[in-house]
């Protein structure tokens, strides 16, 4: 298990390696450059020049590729050319909002959903089921921003229960010190910053989890009803053993891979969802900044934030290959 | 924008065809299943409706797609509602709103079909090659698809509409490439557990060649989840759509018959007539329903576990 | 003015409203809250906070390093320049200068600065601290600082630095004449030098704060504390923190020389999406927004929130790139502008209120003529000048840029369809490219290879060269046209030494410009902001020249 995963490790230079080559060569052969952007409807000529030699942009490929790579080396991801501010800096500042927000998601479609489609899959094909199954299904089949504004204008306008951007109210005098503002509120013991955070991560959370809530819902009924149907749980069954007992002991645990599996992946796939939902709701992530950095060439934080989202999702991918060993004695990772 | 996904890419699910079914007793079990079902036949219905509407557009259609001709009856405050000659309305830009919902159905046809076709191409020749050949190979490209899968497509999509400019070519390649890693996995996944199978080892032990083994049987047999996948590939392109129009990167023309597009430019005018967003929004999320049904029942009919 | 920044409003309707608002909220009582009753500590105001959402954060709390509309926003209410605007409009009037003269060659201007005044950090502001601000600018270190991203409006305006690549600018010296006179000297007459001096990069900032905290030269001065934590100026906020990606909270300067500011604290947030902006004010998330959409002001009307108009400080146009045939051909660009029609593009694609334009700049430019040529709305002629010109069945390429609103053009997509109806009418064909704002700059002004298309500009003080000169002072891509009298007339306009000279021949110029016919003037969109009813004693200006003093908030 150790090698496994000391290998795995290993395996994550070259791959983020090979990442960075071909993210660099993707990047600057679009069209376009920062300049343009950076310079608006009246740039000149001459500016653009000039910004271009300022960046290095001018140079050939692989001598820019080569200075990128010295800082690198360095861990120096270099500055964003629309604000000057350090890429480690933005990205730690907005990527726990980003997760804030994708925990809050899975833990809403966790809580929800396993109970949900274990109950569907205990009375398939009565009313519970249906209905079950009918919601999961409407969960996927709109869009997700559109569910983001329908949820706003529900909620956040026409009943006023919660707020519609953001991720505080600007009013309110809080200390950050991990950037994770739930956390942050009950470190500081600003509680009512804590219950503030928390509230405005309501309604984005729930409308980012809706899809991986239909797809947990089905894969645990699917997994749970197969599980049903071995031989060993329909044994423990006829043995008269303890409903409770056969279903912790047997039923869930078994059912329980694929769902982490899933989950696993959500996570992976959250990461860009998010986008949609931090647009709708102003939520500060990562979604947003790097969006813009796509649109406007901002090669220093397109380059960082996605070496950084690769890696991180390298690990989630390698913590639920893992996970696998702990829930299931027969999986061994070799 | 793949969060979109409606369904599992790869793990629990999948039908294991069994290996002594011979492929037609297995698709017509699978047929009688299916007309068994409620679901799969209302899922049916709504891909079919689709389907020719999509193809019989020209004739159902009032107007020309696209026409501008009542652009000038738009303003910021109001869209002109329902009247005789246009029984929904003009859309947000003018064009007739029912017209529009009507090409809108080709439109979402060709860019699901495409798309999948694209994902499904290169997804499947991935995940052949990797279950195909083990080993080294394996490793590579499963770590190349985790790489694909760590980008995100949003940032595909857009490097794409750089490239070849804001159409709706460069929508159908952003959602095709964001598929590919989808179907790779799946390939690779159904056909390492079919080599693990009794027939394989046995074939293994006969020593009949590797390539025939694959071809002949793993891959045949490993088609089924493809097959669903694909289905319910084209509900997603559905939705994806609307996704990339909601973050400015769908086909840039105001006119064009498109159902997401309808909706994002709804959405600024979404207090005041909410008509505009509801049409199209009713409209994407039907078909991608019927699609996610049909796909859902068909995955059930072609597990022969889920014989009762 | 440049990137994200865009405003809205429609001034006398707002008026009325304001009164009406502040009826209810007298009848309604003072419901204020405990916490800004708790620090309106008899400062006269109403206290509280004032919360206002932009549409990006600010680039850097250092404003001669800024061109941004969200940074100047902020700016606008720590610092002060020697000039100002007259409120609700574009000419400049005395602020930290009290008053100016000229010499007869333009050269020389002495300034008369205003007593008692004092930088937020205690020192005084004296002709000393002028001169020091004037070789700051001149003084900028080569490198990133010079680039035009940063000091964009320096450049632009005195065309030279001290040292690096651009050395004949037209500044000259700053010489302290006593306590409170300036002499600031000039190498080159120039008409607009005191509109300019409006603009926020050109505020006075603390001498003795940009020393202690100065920026090594050759690095992003952006970066530095002082841009980030200690900006220092004279104005009625003093910056209580910059929290980073989520607000800059400006705290009112109980010691500023003027009238003081009525709320306790300024708020600015950035909320990216106009949808989402519309939706935290009526939700009582903020308490105004700036760049309202034309498809909102209604809904916002029904929920009860104010809008207030800006007057027109910009032009939309539809541009020729005469580089590709046939546009270069003026019977075909005459015909084409007879086909337009500006008043249905502005019912269908502009907010209420909008003007039509006839000449490159809105009315509120001094040079502004009343004896342009026009040309009518006559689809018939236009059909019989293309056939005339031989172009009966004419194909155009029409760029325009999607997802992006900018206060000329708040909603391109929109405008582009209508005047696509518009020219297809005529029996023009055309071909439809769209592009993502930043890929749509660089296709049409970087490139020969587009057709027609859609751009404008927001003015950023009283002087027509911010608008014919920005356009038409060089040859460009973006128009493909080669008119050395053109940019002759315009080079010379620029250099002559009075205010009068300079209108009289920037009319000329706008009126040759317009039988040249470059492109279509189509209209000068009102921008607008938005309020909560509680919300008073805001003033738009055309320029922007906001400043939140005399703003009050009742809960």
């Amino acid at each position: 298990m150790l090698r496994f995963a000391l290998r795995r490790l290993a395996l994550l230079v070259p791959v983020l390696f090979g990442l960075s080559v071909l993210l660099f060569v993707w990047i600057r052969v679009l069209p376009g450059d920062p300049a343009r952007s950076l310079l608006g409807e009246r740039a000149t000529p001459a500016g653009i020049k000039q910004i271009r030699e300022l960046y290095g942009f001018d140079k050939p490929l692989l001598e820019q590729y080569w200075a990128y790579l010295g800082q690198l080396v360095r861990l120096d991801f270099g500055s964003s050319i629309r604000d000057g501010r350090p890429v480690t800096e933005t990205f730690f500042e907005q990527f726990p909002a980003t997760v804030e927000l994708a925990l809050f998601a899975i833990l809403f479609a966790v809580v929800l959903g396993i109970p949900l489609g274990y109950a569907a899959a205990r009375r398939r094909g009565e009313a519970v089921d249906g209905v079950v199954i009918t919601g999961s299904l409407l969960g996927v089949v709109v869009p997700v921003f559109f569910l983001a504004i329908l949820l706003k204008l529900v909620f956040a306008i026409q009943l006023d229960w919660f707020p519609t951007s953001s991720r505080q109210d600007p009013r309110i005098d809080a200390t950050h010190i991990t950037n994770f503002y739930v956390l942050d509120g009950l470190l500081t013991r600003e509680f009512d910053a804590s219950w503030d955070a928390l509230v405005h991560l309501v309604l984005p959370a729930v409308a980012l989890g809706t899809i991986p809530l239909a797809i947990i819902v089905r894969i645990t009924r699917a997994s749970v009803s197969e599980v049903l149907n071995e031989d060993y749980v329909r044994t423990a069954d006829a043995k008269g053993l303890h409903p409770p007992v056969v279903r912790r002991r047997h039923v869930l645990r078994n059912a329980m891979l694929p769902v982490l599996t899933t989950i696993g992946l959500q996570v992976g796939l959250l990461l860009s969802g998010a986008v949609l939902t931090e647009t709708v709701f102003s939520f500060n992530g990562i979604g947003s900044y790097l969006f813009d950095a796509i649109s406007q060439r901002d090669y220093p934080v397109l380059q960082g934030y996605i070496l950084f989202i690769a890696l991180i999702y390298s690990l989630v991918n390698l913590a639920v290959d893992l996970g696998y060993g702990l829930f299931d004695p027969r999986v061994r990772v070799s | 924008m793949s969060i979109a996904a409606p369904t599992e890419p790869s793990g629990a699910g999948q039908p294991t065809p069994v290996a002594d079914v011979a492929g037609e007793s297995l698709l017509r079990g699978a047929w009688r299943r299916l007309r068994r079902s409620p679901l799969a036949i209302a899922g049916a219905a709504i891909v079919l409706v689709f389907v020719v509407v999509a193809l019989a557009a020209p004739l159902l259609a009032p107007y020309e797609p696209a026409s501008t001709q009542w652009a000038g009856l738009v303003t910021p405050q109001s869209v002109p509602g329902p009247a005789t000659d246009h029984l929904l309305g003009l859309d947000s830009f003018g064009s007739d709103m029912l017209t529009q919902l009507i090409y809108g159905a080709r439109q979402s046809l060709i860019v699901g079909v495409v798309s999948t076709v694209l994902g499904l191409s290169v997804g499947a020749t991935l995940g052949l090659a990797a279950g195909g050949f083990g080993g080294k190979v394996d490793t590579i490209v499963m770590r190349l698809v985790d790489v694909l899968l760590s980008i995100p497509s949003l940032l595909l999509a857009v490097s794409v509409a750089a490239v070849i400019g804001q159409s709706q070519l460069s929508v159908m390649i952003a959602i095709g490439v964001a598929q590919v890693p989808v179907f790779a996995r799946l390939l690779r996944g159904s056909m390492m557990l079919q080599s693990k199978s009794d027939y394989v080892l046995a074939a293994d032990a006969l020593g009949i060649r590797r390539r025939r083994i694959v071809m002949g049987h793993v891959l045949p047999n490993s088609m089924g989840p493809t097959i669903v996948q694909a289905t319910l590939a084209l509900a997603t392109a559905i939705i994806e759509v609307a996704a990339l129009s909601f973050l400015g990167l769908g086909d840039g023309d105001p006119a064009v018959a498109e159902w997401g597009r309808m909706l994002v430019a709804a959405q600024e005018r979404f207090g005041n007539d909410p008509r505009l967003a509801v049409y199209p929004g009713v409209c994407i999320a039907i078909t991608a329903l019927g699609f996610t049904l049909f796909g859902e029942a068909l995955r059930e009919a072609l597990d022969p576990r889920q014989r009762r | 003015m440049r990137l994200p920044s865009t405003p809205t409003g429609r001034a006398r309707r707002a008026v009325a409203l304001f009164a009406a608002a502040a009826l209810a909220t007298g009848a309604a009582g003072c419901a204020e809250s405990e916490r800004s009753s708790d620090s309106s500590s008899g400062s006269g105001g109403s206290g509280g906070s004032f919360v206002f959402a932009g549409s990006a954060e600010p680039v850097t709390l250092d404003p001669f390093y800024a061109s941004d509309g969200e940074s100047f926003r902020v700016a606008r209410q720590i610092f002060e320049g020697l000039v100002g605007t007259k409120p609700g409009t574009a000419d400049p009037a005395p602020l930290l200068a009290e008053s100016w003269e000229r010499s007869e060659d333009g050269l020389t201007t002495t300034f008369k600065l205003r007593e008692g005044v004092k930088f937020s950090d205690g020192t005084n502001f004296n002709a000393e601290a002028v001169c020091f601000n004037f070789e700051r600018w001149y003084n900028t270190p080569p490198g990133i600082a010079q680039s035009e991203d940063l000091s964009y409006y320096y450049g632009k305006t005195f065309r030279g630095f001290a040292k690096g690549k651009n050395t004949d600018g037209i500044y000259k010296s700053c010489e302290v004449k006593g306590e409170l006179e300036a002499v600031i000297t000039l190498t080159d007459p120039f008409a607009g030098f005191i509109a300019a001096l409006s603009l926020p990069a050109f505020a006075m900032q603390s001498p003795t704060a940009l020393d202690k905290y100065s920026v090594p030269a050759g690095k992003d001065p952006r970066k530095g504390e002082y841009a980030n934590e200690f900006p220092t100026g004279t104005g009625p906020f003093v910056l209580g923190s910059w929290d980073k990606g989520s607000k800059v909270t400006l705290d009112r300067n109980d010691d500023y020389w003027g009238e003081k500011a009525k709320v306790d604290q300024a708020i600015v947030v950035a909320i990216a999406d106009p949808g989402a902006r519309r939706d935290a004010l009526i939700s009582g998330d903020v308490d105004g927004f700036d760049l309202v959409g034309p498809a909102d002001i209604s809904t916002l009307e029904d929920e009860g929130m104010t809008i207030a108009d800006r007057d027109a400080f910009n032009v939309l146009y539809l541009g020729f790139n005469q580089a590709v045939k046939p546009l270069d051909d003026l019977k075909v660009r005459e015909a084409i502008a007879h086909a337009v029609n500006k008043e249905e593009v502005v019912s269908a694609s502009l907010p209420e209120g909008t003007e039509p334009a006839t000449q490159f700049m809105p009315d509120l430019v001094n040079s502004y003529s009343e004896d342009v040529t026009t040309y009518e709305y006559d689809p018939e002629l236009a059909k019989q000048m293309l056939a005339d010109a031989g172009q009966s069945d004419l194909t155009l390429e029409f760029n325009y840029p999607t997802e992006i609103s900018r206060p000329y053009m708040p909603s391109p997509e929109a405008t582009f369809n209508v005047l696509r109806s518009q020219l297809r009418a005529v029996g023009i064909t055309i071909k439809p490219t769209a592009d993502q704002w930043e890929d749509y700059l660089g296709v049409t002004t970087g490139t020969a290879k587009h057709g027609i298309h859609l751009l404008g500009w927001t003015g950023d003080y009283n002087d027509a060269d911010n608008f014919l000169g920005v356009f038409f002072g060089t040859k460009t891509q973006e128009w493909g046209f080669d008119n050395p009298e053109l940019f002759d007339a315009l080079k010379e306009a620029r250099g002559l030494s009075t205010v009068d000279e300079q209108v009289t021949a920037y009319k000329k110029i706008s009126e040759d410009v317009m039988e040249f016919l470059p492109g279509i003037p189509l209209a000068s969109p009102v921008p607008s902001l938005a309020f909560a009813p509680g919300v008073q004693g805001y003033e738009p200006s055309p320029v922007q020249d906001e400043v939140w003093s005399g703003v009050t908030v009742e809960n």
